[in-house]
């Protein structure tokens, strides 16, 4: 593989709550090239947002805990550098994008001024080329009129339009990686196919690397090079987004592709929903997390725990069995 | 029928309104808040424009012989028990009041907002260590703990000159004192907006962007919580012209020469039905004032809290 511009080993992260420890993520390994895409997808409560935001140390400690794991970015071990370090790091190679643009904006300061404010702390322009930098930020990202939108407060936005202030304020200093977290869950669909169009715009055009996380196998299809499957905390499967596609090769990420509405079958059947639910992450059972929702488990799958491991070319996956010819591996 | 037409010019033209019109506009509909302010803006005028007609001089001119007149036409608030005229006094002394109500509470301001910010954002051990030493210094009443920390500053107080007029050194140490008294309540509240503010998308958003922890403090969160410290710091003007009343009134205050509203009436103490005038003028002024921030201070919360329904009227 060429090299990686993030490489994340065995991350492990646990909640400390009133009901017991959540395990969040449980030993996940991804990494990125410069310049391509991950796509991760998963569930609620599958350890998306929990992994990146770790990679980005915004985990709240307590109650969160990063309990074992490497980030290499660009050279250095993200999880070892001191505070002071790491806010060097985000917004200016690291930045990120959130899911819902309605709260990720402060409301009581001009966006002009949020723009502004991360290339004042990292490339140290003064108030009037901050001014003059995101009145190109907010004009490349497409909004109309960007000298006059800039003294304008979030509230005079809407969602898209704040989505696409977002993605400004994050790629104000050029970053290596973003990471956008279900940047597109919050707003409706033709809004969804702008936002991801114009990130696949400026990826190509910055030639930067993105980590794009949703739920929605329809969006990652569309913007992925690589996708990871999460399930439990777990990275369940991983492969190339077209490898992936064509022939998944976990029950869940399966199951997850026959969940879909297809057009092009013309069968009008109903939707074919997981059984079930996701297991609690405080009490995860001994063997596959998957496997009490599982149809083709054998009782192997409920005493230990498959790991994750290349099942052909280019594709990892962790199950025990072959689900193409239903045998054990 | 006319034209609904809006050419786009205008459309850029309207602006739509920013947080602070927001609240200006209900501001104004709050009827007693208006009432407060035009007394406030009567009771400035009456300290600063008095000032034109009596000199500071005057203000202290001692005429043993006139003492403890009634209001005459030449004394129209009479004289106290050293022959000096009232309304002159009410005038500097108002001026006094006025400044040290203001200024103990950029004292309190500051020290509150700071302790709470602080105590609110980084959460723990320091936050446990900050709030224990504000309940500490809740628990002893304040008044007891105004009249210690007067009566152990007063020993020596040199007069100092600022701006060309002589000030009393006790101006200071009742600021100082009544400042460091009323914090408590403010760094509480700054806390507990602090504490819910935090937890806010936006602010994991501005550390996203690798901005300073001072930064995310003073620039992203203390601006949302600007209202509440607002209300507050208003009522708590009328509060420290109050508390200034207090120690002066117990002689632990400001010290005479130098007149404020208080230590007019701790003179007039002693002259309750002999010379009511002397306690009637300062004695109603600080009513006023009082009130009127009340009012202001009313008005100022349900203009700047959207949760308030009173300013809704649409």
């Amino acid at each position: 593989m060429a090299d990686r511009l993030l490489d994340v080993r065995d991350l492990r992260v646990e909640f400390k709550t009133l009901e017991g420890t959540v395990h969040a993520v449980n030993g996940v390994s991804f990494s990125v090239e410069p310049g391509r895409t991950l796509g991760i997808v998963g569930e609620s409560g599958c350890g998306k947002s929990v992994s990146v935001l770790s990679v980005m140390r915004l985990i709240p400690q307590p109650p969160g805990r990063i309990l074992s794991g490497q980030v290499q970015f660009d050279g250095r071990d993200l999880l070892s550098l001191s505070p002071a370090e790491m806010q060097q790091v985000r917004g200016k190679d690291l930045s990120m994008i959130f899911q819902d643009p309605m709260t990720s904006l402060n409301p009581v300061l001009t966006i002009g001024r949020q723009i502004g404010e991360t290339m004042r702390v990292h490339k140290g322009l003064d108030e009037k080329q901050a001014r003059q930098a995101a009145i190109e930020l907010l004009d490349q990202v497409g909004i109309p009129n960007p000298s006059m939108r800039l003294d304008d407060y979030p509230h005079h936005f809407s969602g898209g339009m704040r989505q696409r202030v977002m993605i400004a304020m994050a790629l104000s200093c050029s970053p290596k990686l973003l990471i956008a977290d279900e940047p597109t869950t919050a707003l409706d669909v033709t809004i969804q196919v702008q936002i991801l169009d114009l990130v696949k715009e400026l990826r190509d055009r910055l030639d930067m690397a993105v980590i794009w996380i949703s739920h929605d196998l329809a969006v990652i299809a569309e913007i992925a090079d690589r996708v990871a499957v999460m399930y439990s905390g777990y990275l369940v499967e991983e492969a190339d987004v077209f490898e992936l596609y064509r022939q998944p090769l976990h029950p869940y990420t399966l199951a997850l592709l026959h969940s879909l509405p297809r057009l092009d079958t013309g069968e009008l059947d109903k939707l074919a929903a997981i059984p079930g639910s996701p297991p609690d992450t405080t009490r995860l059972p001994a063997g596959c997390p998957f496997a009490p929702r599982c149809t083709c488990a054998i009782p192997r799958c409920r005493n230990e725990n498959p790991p994750l491991a290349e099942v052909a070319p280019d594709h990892r996956a962790a199950c025990w069995l072959d689900v193409l010819s239903g045998g054990a591996r | 029928m006319a034209s609904i037409a809006i050419s786009p010019d205008e459309l850029v033209d309207r602006k739509p309104l920013t947080p602070g019109q927001v609240a200006w506009k209900r501001f104004l509909r709050h009827r007693m808040a208006i009432v407060g302010i035009w007394i406030l803006v009567g009771l400035v005028l009456y300290v600063t424009a008095g000032a034109l007609f009596f000199s500071e001089a005057d203000a202290n001119y001692v005429d043993l012989r006139q003492k403890m007149t009634g209001p005459t036409s030449v004394h129209p608030f009479g004289t106290d028990m050293a022959g000096r005229d009232i309304l002159a006094r009410t005038v500097y002394g108002g001026q006094i009041s006025i400044i040290i109500g203001i200024l103990a509470v950029l004292v309190s301001v500051t020290v509150g907002v700071l302790i709470g910010a602080v105590a609110g954002y980084f959460g723990g051990l320091t936050d446990s260590i900050l709030m224990r030493f504000t309940e500490a210094m809740f628990n002893i009443p304040q008044l007891f703990l105004l009249i210690v920390l007067a009566k152990f500053f007063a020993g020596d107080t040199p007069t100092f000159t600022f701006l060309g007029r002589a000030y009393s050194g006790s101006v200071v140490i009742v600021v100082g004192v009544i400042g460091l008294t009323s914090w408590m309540y403010l760094a509480r509240i700054v806390r507990s907006s602090f504490l819910s503010l935090k937890e806010q998308e936006f602010v994991t958003a501005a550390r996203a962007t690798g901005a300073p922890d001072l930064s995310i403090i003073f620039e992203h969160i203390l601006p949302s919580a600007m209202a509440p410290i607002i209300v507050t710091a208003t009522l708590e003007v009328a509060n420290a012209i109050l508390s200034e009343a207090y120690i002066s009134f117990l002689g632990m205050g400001v010290q005479p020469p130098t007149a404020t509203w208080g230590n007019m009436l701790n003179e007039a103490y002693n002259q309750l039905e002999a010379a009511p005038w002397m306690w009637f003028f300062p004695g109603t002024l600080i009513l006023l004032i009082v009130l009127a921030i009340n009012f202001v201070g009313d008005g100022l919360r349900d203009a700047l809290d959207p949760q308030s329904l009173a300013g809704r009227q649409e």
